[in-house]
């Protein structure tokens, strides 16, 4: 593919991203999709959460995961970060801790695709200091 | 933090708290003038005159998660150690503007880093916001704007993956570009 450039190139290649859009939704309808927060507070993004949300995003586009990744706030868990969220549809969110972009393709690998549990998850009896 | 964009992506996130509605992000770059100033400007809920002097201090948040907040107080350590500083406008109701200036061959200053990888990942997780980036380097200049962005895309979603990729590379293509 040519590199997109400008506007013009970005109107262009619309057509090749409504069709991997199609790919990812054909078996799962949007609401179906898996929503994925990455912590993007200080320190996250001090601990390596920018990282962590380019493997993810990189992932997901290269396999057509039916996800979506979106950044979050401080979750109060600075001491594990960065920290991921992860909410299968019809499950309860998961929160793993200390991810580097090797664990996060684990977590889309192993969890999202297989729903196989993986070492790091932030128990949820957990409570941050002010609660 | 390892470089400007690191801090950048953290201080967007702040105007994203603010509720703000548009998020402006300019890079001023002059190798003339020896000078880099990154300026952030929202027009979110804004602080008033005591609130934005007490945010350089680092056990000041507005958080409920946590009791420190250290991106200001970061970001201005990381002005002033490489002989700029950071300065911040605000007012209730308005907005906030944060600026921050480096004297760009000081040895300390850290490397801008990939200011578009984060104002994507940014914009991306926020669809409702209206983001615009301007890149100014030796007077040249070049714009992105969410509005023509969501215009040209119509139903693709900004958060969708493929566009993030596309977004990142076209912005970081147009940087390139004005540099060579």
């Amino acid at each position: 593919m040519n590199k997109i450039k400008s506007i013009d190139d970005l109107r262009k290649m619309k057509k090749d991203l409504e069709f991997g859009m199609n790919i990812r939704e054909k078996s799962n309808s949007p609401e179906s999709l898996v929503q994925i927060r990455v912590a993007m507070a200080t320190c996250g993004i001090a601990s390596g959460a920018r990282e962590v949300m380019n493997a993810m995003i990189e992932k997901i586009e290269k396999d057509k995961i039916p996800a979506v990744v979106t950044q979050g706030g401080c979750m109060g868990y600075c001491y594990a970060e960065p920290t991921v969220e992860v909410k299968v549809p019809g499950k309860d969110p998961v929160v793993f801790g200390y991810v580097s972009p090797k664990v996060a393709v684990e977590i889309l690998e192993k969890y999202v695709l297989n729903g196989e549990l993986i070492e790091g998850i932030i128990p949820t009896n957990y409570q941050s200091i002010n609660q | 933090m390892k470089d400007i964009s690191m801090h950048i992506l953290d201080i967007l996130q702040n105007s994203v708290s603010a509720k703000a509605k548009n998020i402006s992000l300019v890079i001023d770059e002059d190798i003339k003038e020896n000078r880099l100033i990154v300026v952030i400007e929202d027009d979110g809920r804004g602080m008033n005159p005591q609130q934005a002097e007490r945010v350089i201090d680092p056990f000041f948040t507005t958080r409920t998660t946590r009791k420190v907040g250290l991106g200001i107080p970061l970001f201005k350590h990381s002005a002033q150690q490489s002989g700029g500083d950071l300065r911040i406008l605000s007012a209730p109701g308005k907005g906030t503007t944060v600026t921050a200036e480096f004297i760009l061959d000081n040895i300390d200053r850290p490397p801008l880093g990939d200011v578009a990888n984060v104002f994507v990942l940014t914009l991306s997780s926020n669809p409702d916001i209206e983001f615009k980036f301007r890149y100014i380097f030796n007077k040249n200049e070049y714009t992105f704007d969410t509005v023509e962005v969501k215009e040209a895309l119509e139903d693709v979603s900004l958060n969708e993956p493929s566009v993030i990729l596309a977004l990142t590379e076209m912005i970081s293509e147009n940087i390139k570009n004005l540099k060579n």
